[in-house]
């Protein structure tokens, strides 16, 4: 076996080197492999099991593996959701010298939901539309950003559970570039794109039967342009008002919260006699609460658990007339008093199937309808409890998803 | 189907001060098939994505057909983008998956069955149409993502380096796959590559850029045969053309001993900024070797021989010679000569070399500019 291989990695990890890179992906060993659903793609990917973790194993051209690797990077860098690089190999070759393409590397995302695993589970109704929420956010993020993405679709996209809705995160750039600022025909193609895959993927879902019958796929589709459009006015939008109504700044920026953005920079022009004013949104940046939540507590998790569990630090404060504490104390009390006995309480064969923060949101989801149910405001450390026996047991384990066998979910091979 | 016109179209990235593209005109006819072709950073892709709709255009119009599309949005463009997205649908029929675009945009499932169908047939796919894609070879599945885009009967084609993400052996085969399929369709189609060799084996015409600006529009055969300045002569054929600057007297660049006769045009186009100096082209199959004693003998000291089966290329060292030669392929004061591979020298031998009349190409030593054919 003469291969030369050449690994470009930011940390390269020693076991890298024993898997069998003399072997075409598509042969690889199911000893090697982790039974992970596999997405749409027009490349070999491979799920592998590797220092205890889970790594995606994509062959592809050289060039664009290290153009891919490089946005990453990027992307990562400027805290944009996405899967993390883990690096390029190159110079691959099989038994008989033969060359092998090059791989991009990248690392598993802990947690994540393929939306066609998703989709075969079966789950509320309205999935589709949260995921299509979710996506609307993270393309809207992107290219706030300046990221011109080129082939948006389900996918290229991985989802996380984020309280009751989904939070998604980049996976494939392949398509990507990133711009200083994007014109709006970028824009309009980009969502346009996104428009027709998503139709094209759940219409091949719906082929399958793993659709319910009476989904409107076009009607998703274009509902993914709506939010889109709709966040993004909201987050760019010049308004325009008289000068006696100078409360509406603090509205837009209140609104702009609401929506899980922080307003970075807000130009405010006046005109010459002072009666009407323009604010615009120059720099937004998604995560107020998420941003919120670790400033008080170091937890870090997503936007809408860090809402769920702001709300939760705010009753607590309230139940406990504190309000005029300190808010980091009052935090740090919470966090020890109510947020980590609760995860602690849930046992620790069951602890990995969810996030601990999305443990805590949905035991008190939980705590809330056995409450409605019981007519009384049951505590925390017995709805805990009544959870883990009638919810939890029965979910699947989400750390590492196991879900189509990989005979079913590798279809397009 | 339609034309496209580039009407002194320019792009200006936003903090720069020179542009991406700069007042680009090009003409492409209908039905042609047009490659943009040029080294990274020339603006290529950026002239491509101002036709797409995907890049602002600061100054000038793009035009397709009669109408000027400089601001109208890409869906409305009319345009195809092909190859951008060829994930196929695993569950849906080839034929679904070919047309499942028209579906949405509200296409009679008639209509939609009729184009599929006959894009099938171009595509030799007829019998795989009711068949999931599992079924498909690796270049069958290119060719229903293809069909996707035919399906729609755009306008215009737009590529931009579609086979970059292939292996060797399908980029070839996917080439000459996409050539002939054009002309079958007659479709007006603007293709991005860096590959020069890709330029001319696919394209009607080629056109040349470097840093922004159009270097020259043509056939294959003319950018060969006449390339407009140093630049498109060095860019243009494989392996590189050689390229020196040698001194002028008597009519003749001095290459060493070796006189090599310049046309009377050539000479009376000469300015005083080119100080009695030109640049002297000659691609590799255009030499001869010939005696030492040949007063056009150029003496070469054998590098290394390049055998390639049907050709072989020298890469030597230039003896005895003042000037500065050298191919973008090949290192200072190289020389590269095609030689039939049967009588190949051997390594640090010495050959002599003479440019065969006619095809030697003289450029202006200071502008770069081509000074006559001959």
């Amino acid at each position: 076996m003469a291969q030369n291989l050449q690994i470009t990695a930011a940390r390269p990890d020693p076991a890298l080197l024993d898997l069998p890179w003399d072997v075409p992906l598509a042969d690889w060993p199911s000893s090697v492999l982790a039974a992970l659903p596999r997405g749409i793609s027009r490349h070999v990917v491979r799920f592998v099991k590797m220092s205890g973790g889970v790594i995606a194993v994509k062959e592809i051209g050289e060039t664009v593996a290290y153009r891919e690797y490089e946005l990453l990077r990027q992307l990562s860098r400027i805290d944009v959701p996405s899967v993390d690089p883990v690096g390029v190999i190159t110079g691959r070759q099989d038994k008989n010298g033969e060359r092998l393409e090059a791989v991009l590397i990248t690392k598993h995302l802990q947690f994540s939901l393929p939306y066609r695993s998703l989709f075969s589970q079966t789950l509320r109704p309205d999935t589709a539309t949260r995921l299509i929420d979710a996506l609307a956010v993270l393309l809207v993020r992107l290219h706030l950003i300046g990221f011109y993405w080129g082939d948006v679709s389900l996918s290229n996209t991985l989802f996380r559970r984020d309280a009751e809705t989904f939070a998604a995160y980049l996976v494939d750039a392949e398509t990507g570039d990133l711009h200083a600022k994007l014109s709006p025909g970028q824009r309009s193609y980009d969502v346009e794109l996104a428009r027709t895959n998503i139709i094209g993927e759940l219409m091949d879902l719906a082929a399958g039967e793993l659709l319910d019958e009476d989904v409107d796929t076009i009607a998703i589709g274009d509902a993914l342009l709506e939010r889109y459009n709709e966040l993004w006015s909201a987050l760019t939008d010049e308004e325009s008002f008289g000068s006696d109504e100078r409360w509406r700044v603090a509205a837009r920026i209140d609104r702009l919260n609401t929506l899980g953005f922080d307003v970075g920079e807000l130009e405010i022009t006046t005109d010459i006699d002072g009666t009407s004013v323009q604010i615009q949104p120059k720099v937004v940046d998604a995560g107020h609460h998420s941003r919120r939540l670790l400033r008080l507590t170091g937890l870090d998790v997503q936007e809408n658990q860090a809402r769920r569990l702001l709300n939760d630090l705010d009753s607590f404060r309230a139940a406990t007339d504190r309000q005029n504490d300190e808010e980091e104390f009052v935090a740090h009390d919470w966090l020890s008093g109510v947020f980590e006995p609760t995860v602690r309480a849930v046992p620790r064969d069951q602890r990995r199937k969810l996030e601990p923060a999305q443990l805590f949101h949905e035991v008190l989801d939980h705590r809330w309808y056995i409450s409605e149910q019981q007519k009384r405001d049951v505590p925390l450390p017995e709805a805990v409890a009544s959870y883990v026996d009638n919810v939890l047991r029965d979910r699947p384990d989400e750390m590492a998803i196991l879900g189509l066998p990989p005979e079913h979910a590798d279809q397009q091979e | 189907m339609a034309t496209v016109t580039y009407d002194h179209a320019s792009r200006i990235y936003p903090g720069t001060e020179r542009p991406a593209v700069d007042q680009l005109n090009l003409h492409v006819e209908d039905g042609e098939f047009l490659v943009l072709v040029g080294p990274s950073g020339c603006g290529k892709s950026t002239s491509l994505r101002m036709l797409a709709g995907l890049e602002d255009v600061n100054a000038g119009r793009i035009l397709i057909g009669d109408r000027d599309v400089t601001d109208v949005q890409p869906k409305d463009r009319d345009i195809a983008m092909v190859f951008q997205n060829y994930a196929l649908y695993p569950h849906m029929s080839v034929a679904d998956n070919m047309g499942f675009a028209l579906k949405i945009a509200g296409t009679p499932k008639t209509e939609i069955r009729s184009r599929v169908e006959e894009a099938a047939k171009i595509l030799d796919l007829t019998e795989y149409l009711d068949r999931k894609p599992k079924a498909l070879s690796g270049g069958q599945r290119q060719r229903v993502a293809m069909g996707r885009a035919i399906v729609r009967q755009p306008q215009v084609f737009l590529m931009d380096e579609p086979l970059s993400n292939l292996d060797a052996k399908l980029r070839v085969q996917t080439r000459t796959q996409i050539a002939s399929l054009q002309r079958r369709l007659g479709v007006t189609t603007v293709y991005v590559t860096h590959d020069q060799t890709e330029a001319l084996t696919m394209g009607d015409r080629i056109a040349v850029l470097k840093d922004g600006l159009l270097q020259q529009v043509g056939t294959p055969r003319e950018m060969y045969d006449a390339p407009a300045n140093v630049f498109v002569a060095g860019f243009i054929g494989s392996p590189a053309m050689n390229l020196g600057t040698f001194s002028v007297a008597d009519g003749s660049a001095h290459i060493g001993q070796a006189r090599i006769p310049v046309s009377r045009d050539a000479l009376a186009s000469l300015t005083p900024e080119d100080n009695n100096k030109i640049t002297l082209g000659f691609r590799p199959e255009a030499l001869d070797i010939v005696s030492a004693s040949d007063p056009s003998a150029i003496p070469v000291e054998v590098n290394i021989v390049e055998e390639l089966g049907s050709d072989a290329y020298v890469y030597g060292t230039l003896k005895g010679g003042q000037g500065e030669l050298s191919s973008p392929e090949a290192g200072e004061n190289e020389v590269i000569v095609r030689i039939n591979p049967r009588t190949a020298p051997a390594k640090g031998e010495r050959i002599h070399v003479s440019i065969r009349p006619g095809q030697e190409h003289v450029f202006s030593s200071s502008s770069g500019l081509r000074l006559s054919n001959a």
